[in-house]
């Protein structure tokens, strides 16, 4: 429970003797209702948000023509060739999903810690989640060539009276994907049901008054509905979270489930979740800041909430460069001389370049969170953030791309190139995913203020129709 | 006081009474308030607040939601389907025989079937919460008060129900502002509910017999035979822009896709423009008298090999005309005897005719050309050959050295 002391600028200051607010300024739930409205409610957004979004959807028109461009003509526009099969693709794949298991970490597990900081940013990092799988998903979708024809990946009864084959991976990862785009918009949605409610009653136009009283169903505050609201957003926390972890399991298992080595190894599941979380994270971190300072959300995004984030940044990247220690300790221990060479490959081949990037970036930059002032500092943490999300990048680049080129067969071995589809593929699908979120920063609630005005702190107040939070 | 009573709704509707808000300044008043309307044993009544107040379940007296239940079932539920599933279609339906896998097995199939758990479980969640709360739910006579819109911001509420037995429209209010609230106004709704607009049920009427077709048509296509193939909406490379075999094609006079080699056509390997050797003729159309390649013990033994598969049977073993067959028809008291190859109208005869016997047949002997390779007639004649000297020969036939040998 929240105490004392609202008022104090800085609340990155531990003092044993109180908990630190998690909001700042003198915030009732009318302000934070004002603060966050307001977002949505204004005629104009910042300019700011005018040049974002026209970069973004730019970005986001590429992309479209590009996968035009794809299904219409072929693979072959991108550089996938024997032997690297699988290069940008399932590199930007496994990037979004991974992105996306932040959101749900922050919105179900740390729900489940009661780690009660998490309400101000929940509702932006769930939907960085939804957004990126949607990213995510697109890629899969556009690779098998025959895009027509992905419904052959559902059990359904056909003429050819034959079923999909539910021991591969892949096909385990189009349940897992499906089950996570599916809950994680569920939890998202239902989450959003009361702040809904809330711009429906301050809606001044017909079109907002009906479309957010639409979507928000009827929400009247009920403290009978509060009460089965809260039993099922608990019950979807608690599924969500062994739903993130099973997640990009899955996704790891398209890899360690195989026999190419630097893949078949038991450590892919925790280490690819960690490793989501980390880049998830760092993403988070990428978003809000610019969010909070453009949007007027400070008080309510302190900067508490970002150290916690540059926190937990730290112990995943501390995490993921254990991994890869390990990695190479299991490579050198098992005697494999096709894993040992795998990994000595990846430090010194021809992709030594985009290994050592890796490094750099996924486990020296995050050390600098150990130093007070760049982890409570927004522009430094910002940088980190960048280079972390391009490490992670990297890391799949890494895992996915010089496995597949050299493996078993040295008359096999192969240098791959991407072309510039695939380059500006990637790009395009960072334009999707910024182009939702600027839609949603602009539309829908950014912050979840009925979880945060749970959270407030509580102030002895005279009589009036200002109402205190319990 | 309360609020001069207001009369939403349309003009044309009358409007009841449908029961009374009260506002509360702060989270303790309202769970001390709900309490209070609690024990004074309300049934139909509510409260509402911009988020859930601690300790109000308790004071209204909540009972637990069955909620955790039915996901429960759910979660349950997507176990057996997700199992089920892969064990009938990858284990019974249709084997999949993969590298020596199990056709089903937990470590193969538990991906599957905990992502439909969650999948089951957490869609039941959100369904559950929504039909338990009676969602979505537009038109509710509170959500016409002006004032009741503060309860999503920062307003807490208590509402009563007209319909609740206890209910009274003046004292209800008064006991409601005895308990401390700092507003309390009567709530309407409209009587008479709107009449769905002609056009509309037209609309749906028209749409719903539209919607029958489809479902009609797929069960008579199940049904129904056809001589035209399936459709194919995406057709892909079935369907190709070549002539096959046995077509039609409207190029050619006999209408033929397919057309015959031409005249005079052979096929590779086939030319066999030695008339010696593929025919035993000289160029003069004579009958050849010398084999068309060099005679080794290899081509003999060979002839003797194949002599004995192709040609004892009819001719015996020494050419005598003796073979199964012959026995056996003279056994059999209809005799069919092959010439002796020993006769002097054998012997005398050319390689090249005994080639020509060979490859066409005469009288009652049938052409062997299908069945012995050019080069293989060649051996037999010179194991022909061999034989006919076995039984001809004179003293100079026998090497020098191997004379004293004789007995």
């Amino acid at each position: 429970m929240t105490t004392i002391a609202p008022g104090i600028a800085d609340n990155t200051v531990n003092d044993p003797s109180r908990r630190a607010p998690l909001v700042i300024g003198r915030q009732t739930p009318a302000t934070v209702t004002e603060q966050v409205c307001r977002i949505a409610e204004r005629p104009r957004p910042p300019l700011a948000w005018y040049v974002a979004f026209t970069v973004a959807a730019s970005f986001t028109a590429i992309f479209f023509l590009l996968i035009g461009y794809l299904i219409v003509t072929g693979i072959g526009v991108w550089g996938n060739n024997r032997p690297v099969f699988w290069a940008f693709d399932i590199i930007n794949f496994v990037f979004w999903v991974g992105i996306g298991h932040a959101g749900t970490l922050i919105s179900a597990i740390l729900f489940l810690f009661r780690q009660r900081w998490r309400t101000s940013i929940n509702r932006a990092a769930e939907a960085m989640t939804i957004f990126a799988v949607i990213c995510a998903a697109t890629f899969p979708g556009i690779h098998i060539g025959r895009v027509w024809l992905a419904y052959w990946l559902a059990p359904y009864p056909n003429q050819m009276s034959i079923w999909p084959n539910f021991r591969s991976p892949l096909l385990w990862d189009v349940f897992a994907v499906s089950t996570y785009g599916t809950i994680s918009a569920l939890f998202w949605y239902l989450g959003m049901v009361p702040d809904l409610a809330t711009l429906r009653d301050r809606a001044t136009t017909r079109l907002r008054q009906f479309l957010y009283g639409l979507f928000a169903l009827g929400w009247r505050g009920s403290a009978r509905q509060w009460h089965v609201y809260e039993r099922a957003y608990l019950l979807l926390a608690a599924l969500a979270t062994p739903l993130v972890l099973s997640v990009h399991s899955v996704v790891s298992f398209d890899f360690a489930v195989s026999v190419v080595p630097g893949w078949h190894t038991t450590i892919f599941p925790p280490y690819f979740v960690v490793g989501a979380i980390f880049s998830g994270f760092a993403m988070v971190v990428t978003l809000m800041v610019p969010a909070r300072a453009f949007f007027g959300l400070k008080e309510l995004v302190t900067l508490r909430h970002l150290e916690n984030i540059c926190k937990i940044i730290l112990v995943t990247g501390l995490i993921v460069g254990y991994a890869y220690a390990t990695e190479f300790f299991v490579a050198w221990y098992s005697g494999s001389p096709y894993e040992m060479f795998a990994f000595l490959n990846r430090a010194t081949g021809p992709y030594a370049w985009a290994y050592w990037t890796m490094v750099s970036c996924n486990v020296l930059a995050p050390q600098l969170f150990w130093f007070r002032s760049w982890r409570t500092t927004p522009w430094k943490m910002f940088i980190v953030a960048i280079l972390v999300n391009i490490g992670m990048w990297f890391e799949r680049f890494v895992i996915i791309v010089i496995s597949l080129s050299r493996d078993y067969l040295p008359s096999n071995w192969g240098y791959y190139k991407p072309t510039w589809v695939d380059i500006l593929m990637l790009m395009g699908s960072f334009g999707l995913f910024f182009t939702l979120f600027l839609l949603f920063c602009r539309y829908l609630p950014m912050v979840a203020m009925a979880e945060v005005k749970v959270v407030l702190p509580h102030q002895p107040h005279a009589a009036g129709s200002e109402a205190q939070s319990g | 006081m309360g609020d001069p009573e207001k009369q939403p709704g349309d003009a044309e509707a009358s409007s009841a009474l449908a029961g009374v808000l009260a506002e509360f300044a702060s989270a303790e008043a309202l769970v001390e308030a709900a309490a209070a309307v609690r024990a004074a044993g309300y049934r139909r009544w509510d409260c509402h607040s911009p988020f859930p107040v601690h300790g109000i379940d308790r004071a209204m007296g909540i009972r637990f939601t069955p909620l955790p239940w039915l996901v429960f079932a759910a979660g349950l539920t997507g176990a057996i389907v997700a199992l089920l599933l892969q064990w009938w279609t990858n284990g019974v339906d249709y084997p999949l025989l993969i590298s020596g896998k199990p056709l089903f097995g937990l470590p193969a199939n538990i991906a599957v079937a905990f992502e439909l758990i969650i999948l089951f479980a957490g869609i039941t969640a959100f369904v559950g919460c929504l039909a338990l709360n009676q969602l979505p739910r537009f038109a509710h006579p509170l959500l016409r008060s002006e004032r009741f819109r503060r309860a999503t911001t920062d307003a807490m509420f208590i509402s009563i129900e007209a319909a609740d037995p206890q209910f009274d429209a003046a004292a209800t209010p008064q006991w409601l502002q005895s308990l401390g609230a700092t507003a309390v106004e009567l709530c309407y709704e409209p009587v008479a509910g709107r009449a769905i607009p002609r056009p509309l049920l037209m609309a749906v009427v028209v749409l719903a017999s539209l919607a029958v077709l489809p479902p009609l048509l797929i069960a008579r296509a199940r049904l129904v035979k056809s001589t035209e193939p399936r459709i194919h909406i995406i057709t892909d490379m079935a369907f190709q822009p070549k002539y096959k075999m046995q077509a039609e094609s409207p190029l050619f006079a006999d209408g033929r896709a397919m057309r015959p080699p031409v005249p005079g056509a052979i096929a590779d390997g086939q030319l066999q423009d030695d008339d010696h050797r593929y025919r035993g003729k000289l160029p003069d159309g004579r009958f050849a008298t010398t084999f068309p390649m060099p005679l080794t013990e290899a081509l003999m033994r060979r002839g003797q090999e194949r002599f004995n598969i192709y040609c004892a049977v009819c001719h015996g073993l020494a050419g005598m005309g003796d073979g199964i067959i012959p026995q056996r028809t003279t056994a059999r008291g209809k005799p069919w005897l092959p010439v002796s190859l020993h006769e002097l109208s054998v012997r005398s005869q050319p390689v090249g005719q005994l080639f020509n016997t060979i490859t066409n047949g005469i009288r009652t002997m049938p052409a062997y050309a299908s069945q012995i390779p050019v080069e293989d007639r060649w051996a037999i004649i010179l194991y022909v050959r061999a034989l006919q000297r076995s039984r001809a020969a004179t003293l100079d036939d026998v090497p020098a050295e191997l004379r004293d040998k004789i007995r």
